[in-house]
């Protein structure tokens, strides 16, 4: 690699790099201050609870590459737990059809969105607004109160350490590289990209747009199921509870602002947003190590969210033509 | 002028009406009483409320842009406006306007936020909200606040003159404030230019960022009102009040023919999807349903109504 390809990396992942700078100041933080030496315990603990934010933020990165957005993930994965609670258990061989069943439950919510936004013609934020009503009613339907069954062998197989590393973190590698790498250099993916950025001129050379964008939803719904079997096999149960879901939906978003893709499309990617999603997780963790008085804490995390997210505003300074603002 | 006024009423405000009709016919099949004056007086009283909320936000929406830290501005002035109202009768008189300066405050700071700082509206406004949530656990967790409502308020929200609710009358006077803005002044025309194409109204001689903050601004201020209404509806003002309000009161604006994209869109329509959202979800309550099947339900019939007339034009150039 010479020092030009370096720059043109460093420039076309500035948001990434600034993400993953700033996580690495605050995890270093927070292990440094806290009361424990770090350990791989501490770590899993960690990673069990950055994974599922990790995971919604990269099932929301795609739609919004295609400068679409889905407000269904929270619902899905939250549909996806709640299945989770009634189909994952047993023995080995009926849990791992129960985990089929799961993932393709998120992968057909996902292929719905996709139809609906592409063929329906709808905007992809109020028709994910409506299916998401849609999955929540599922939710509630599978689970109306708080419970379930899940196995707890594949919970002890997934929440603990392989190796000394963290398994869910493993997990969400083995997602980088075998789902997003391949599917971001596949003619879809690239697709989904070029959608982004300009759907017209994308048409017009030839790209497949309306298999790119249900592509697109399609491995948001799948991804968020993910996530939603995840967050069962951590909590060993499912919960209908809209605040969550509309918690994980909000905050996806976020991530994948802070992780540096462009809500406006056509750049970014899953990596930066997994950068996003730890980062935003370990705000919490930082005020708990500092001690933060509990009522000041939901003040300290907005505040910091807002001057993460404000942190694109340093484009205004570069722009020489105003009129650029107006895109 | 006859003709010019049936332009006015577009395809969907009338196909969002005839839906309403739809919704009626089968809420009266279920349960007669569904369209007993009385019965349709209560929910146009309930409908007030989002309609208030919804009212502010279609400025917003007509921008292109999207206000998510509505569920906790609506929060905020319902508190705010409940705190200075156990001062004695001088905080009984300020409470609502008080309530609603904070509003305003919100509206600003997120209309500042995107207009000249450029982050989008949506992210920008989902940091507000969480900022907003911090400062009232902060403001009602180390004590019980008083959160009682003023006697004014549940004049305004409950009480009724010669038969109908007041909020009513609230909810009117706003709507007929905000839908002549819109139509006969010069700001509403700018509101539409700008949600439009921003860069075009610019070079027109818009001074498009100060039209932002000011549909921000106005957003921020009915979001609080709406929540201190509510506050006089149910006696009292609590936390998460704000949550149901959001996503009803974007259906029912883009219902109401609202392009979510901006630029298009009339305040008649936002005025019938309220009412619709409001009539459906009552409908569904008559016909005692689960919360799981009115949530599935719910969905399905925003979509199926999008898809008859809200669809979006092919892209192929």
């Amino acid at each position: 690699m010479t020092l030009r390809d370096l720059k043109l990396f460093l420039s076309a992942n500035r948001g990434p790099l600034l993400a993953l700078f700033v996580f690495v100041v605050m995890f270093s933080v927070f292990l440094h201050e806290h009361p424990r030496p770090v350990s791989v315990a501490l770590l899993t603990a960690a990673s069990n609870k950055g994974v599922v934010l990790a995971l919604m933020a990269m099932a929301q990165t795609v739609p919004v590459l295609t400068r679409g957005l889905d407000l269904s993930v929270g619902s899905i994965m939250t549909m996806a737990a709640c299945a989770s609670s009634v189909v994952v258990h047993g023995p080995p061989e009926q849990a791992a059809l129960g985990v089929g069943i799961v993932l393709a439950v998120g992968l057909v919510a996902g292929v719905i969105n996709g139809v609906i936004v592409v063929i329906g013609r709808i905007q992809p934020i109020i028709a994910t607004l409506a299916t998401g009503a849609v999955y929540f009613g599922i939710a509630l339907w599978l689970r109306p109160t708080p419970g379930g069954d899940v196995s707890e062998a594949l919970s002890n197989a997934l929440t603990y350490a392989t190796l000394g590393v963290p398994t869910t973190f493993l997990l969400l590698i083995a997602v980088l590289v075998f789902v997003w790498l391949p599917f971001r250099r596949s003619v879809l993916g690239r697709g989904c990209y070029a959608v982004g950025s300009s759907e017209g001129a994308a048409y017009m050379s030839g790209v497949a747009v309306a298999r790119s964008k249900i592509a697109a939803y399609t491995l948001a719904g799948l991804l968020a199921a993910l996530a939603g079997l995840l967050l069962s096999l951590v909590a060993l149960s499912g919960e209908a509870s809209a605040p969550q879901a509309g918690g994980y939906t909000l905050n996806s978003i976020a991530a994948v602002v802070v992780g540096g893709t462009s809500l406006f499309g056509g750049s970014g990617g899953m990596v930066g947003s997994v950068i996003g999603a730890l980062v935003l997780r370990t705000i919490g963790d930082l005020l708990f190590v500092f001690d933060a008085p509990p009522l000041w804490q939901p003040l300290f995390e907005g505040v910091i969210l807002l001057l993460a997210v404000s942190l694109g505003a340093a484009r205004v300074l570069r722009i020489k033509n105003r009129l650029e603002l107006f895109t | 002028m006859t003709s010019a006024t049936f332009k006015a009423i577009d395809k969907p405000v009338l196909i969002a009406a005839g839906f309403i009709g739809v919704v009626l016919a089968i809420g009266a099949s279920i349960n007669i009483s569904f369209v007993s004056p009385t019965y349709l007086l209560q929910q146009l009283q309930v409908a007030s409320f989002l309609g208030i909320i919804a009212s502010g936000m279609m400025l917003v929406i007509l921008l292109g842009q999207i206000d998510l830290s509505l569920p906790w501005t609506v929060t905020m002035g319902a508190m705010m406006a409940a705190a200075v109202g156990r001062f004695g009768p001088w905080g009984e008189a300020g409470a609502i306007p008080f309530g609603m300066l904070c509003g305003l405050a919100v509206g600003l700071v997120n209309g500042l936020g995107y207009a000249y700082l450029r982050v989008p509206s949506m992210i920008f406004t989902l940091g507000m909200n969480a900022v907003l949530q911090g400062l009232m656990v902060l403001y009602s967790g180390g004590f019980a606040p008083l959160t009682k409502a003023t006697p004014l308020m549940q004049l305004l929200a409950v009480q009724r003159t010669l038969g109908i609710p007041n909020a009513l009358f609230v909810w009117m006077a706003i709507s007929i404030v905000l839908a002549s803005v819109l139509k006969l002044t010069p700001f509403g025309r700018y509101v539409y230019a700008t949600g439009n194409r921003e860069s075009a109204a610019y070079l027109s001689g818009v001074r498009t960022r100060l039209v932002i903050v000011g549909c921000f601004a106005i957003n921020g201020m009915t979001s609080a009102l709406g929540g201190i209404m509510l506050t006089g509806y149910s006696t009292n003002a609590y936390q998460g009040m704000g949550d149901p309000y959001l996503l009803p009161a974007i259906a029912a604006i883009v219902l109401g023919g609202t392009n979510i994209l901006g630029g298009k869109g009339s305040y008649l329509g936002t005025v019938i999807g309220v009412v619709l959202i409001v009539l459906l979800q009552s409908m569904l309550s008559v016909m005692q349903m689960p919360e799981a099947g009115r949530q599935i339900i719910y969905g399905v019939v925003i979509v199926v109504m999008l898809l008859v007339y809200g669809r979006g034009a092919r892209i192929h150039s």
